[in-house]
């Protein structure tokens, strides 16, 4: 999706001081993707682990919602910083992210896992579909890059 | 010198080559390493912050071991098989670059930390050795992943990386 609203937003925000200062100082957008990649590395792991839990092979000896209260909030903690780091890759490229279908394709798939997430995980079914958009989630995220 | 040699050769076998030239195929092994690397690095950190004692303290570390590291395993070994492949379509540039160098010497010191840890502590006496230990390689990964990142951004031969 492109619109010439978009595009006019995306022109506003490049000029911007802000944007211009992240574009300016080379360290910031490759810092800031490094947080990027450890929050979602949390994200990854407990979403792996809940979906494990399900299929019964491992924390076995422990009750789904223990499991479950351990892992869930890191999957919420995650978000914010995930949110604060992606809204600053944003405005440091702002044409580069928002006008790309693959960002648009990452932010459909970020509101489906959300969704997902604040469903109960009581079923085999939750977990793979959980654990099937947070790695559609990487692998968009990564494509950004080359589209 | 012989390794550059080394490396030219095998930016020129027919798999690195092939990565090098296509437009889809180093993206999609570059997907799957990032992708295993967050699988290692989020696993180990369950791990970490075990030993540390910060999470999962109703269970021992032995029995939170078991079920985790199985895990961080077969992603480690997609992550260096990713990886391997993504280095060899530019092996000569990224064996010269700092940031990569400086990752392999903290995986390296990773491993070493972890192999000290069973061999001289081990998953039975809780105590300080064992947040050291922890402690050592939550800090060792998370460099790891930025020098990973930084490689990227300082590559030459890959401008499309931004």
């Amino acid at each position: 999706m492109r619109t010439p609203a978009l595009d006019k937003f995306c022109t506003w925000l490049e000029e911007t001081p802000l944007s211009q200062a992240i574009q300016g100082a080379g360290w910031v957008v490759p810092s800031v993707q490094t947080i990027h990649i450890l929050a979602i590395a949390a994200v990854m792991a407990s979403v792996l682990m809940l979906a494990l839990r399900l299929a019964g092979i491992v924390w076995r000896d422990q009750p789904l919602p223990l499991v479950y209260r351990r892992f869930r909030p890191v999957i919420w903690w995650s978000l914010p910083v995930l949110l604060a780091t992606g809204i600053v890759m944003i405005i440091g490229e702002p044409a580069r992210s928002l006008a790309n279908p693959v960002f648009q394709l990452k932010m459909a798939l970020l509101v489906s896992a959300i969704v997902v997430t604040l469903l109960p995980f009581r079923n085999r079914l939750i977990a793979i579909v959980s654990m099937a958009l947070w790695v559609g989630i990487v692998f968009a995220g990564r494509w950004i890059a080359y589209y | 010198m012989e390794l550059d040699a080394l490396l030219r050769s095998l930016e020129a076998t027919r798999f690195a080559t092939a990565i090098r030239e296509s437009e889809s195929l180093f993206p999609w092994v570059e997907s799957i390493h990032v992708l295993a690397i967050t699988l290692v690095v989020g696993s180990i950190a369950i791990v970490d912050l075990r030993l540390m004692g910060f999470a999962s303290r109703e269970r021992s570390v032995a029995r939170l071991t078991a079920d985790v590291l199985p895990c961080t395993w077969v992603a480690f070994g997609v992550a260096a098989i990713s990886g391997a492949l993504l280095f060899s379509s530019n092996a000569f540039d990224y064996a010269h670059n700092s940031y990569f160098q400086a990752k392999f010497v903290c995986l390296v010191l990773a491993g070493l930390n972890m192999s000290i840890f069973h061999l001289f502590i081990g998953e039975d006496i809780e105590g300080k050795g064992m947040r050291i230990a922890g402690a050592a390689s939550l800090l060792l990964w998370i460099c790891i992943v930025t020098c990973g990142r930084w490689t990227g951004f300082t590559i030459h031969a890959s401008p499309l990386l931004s």
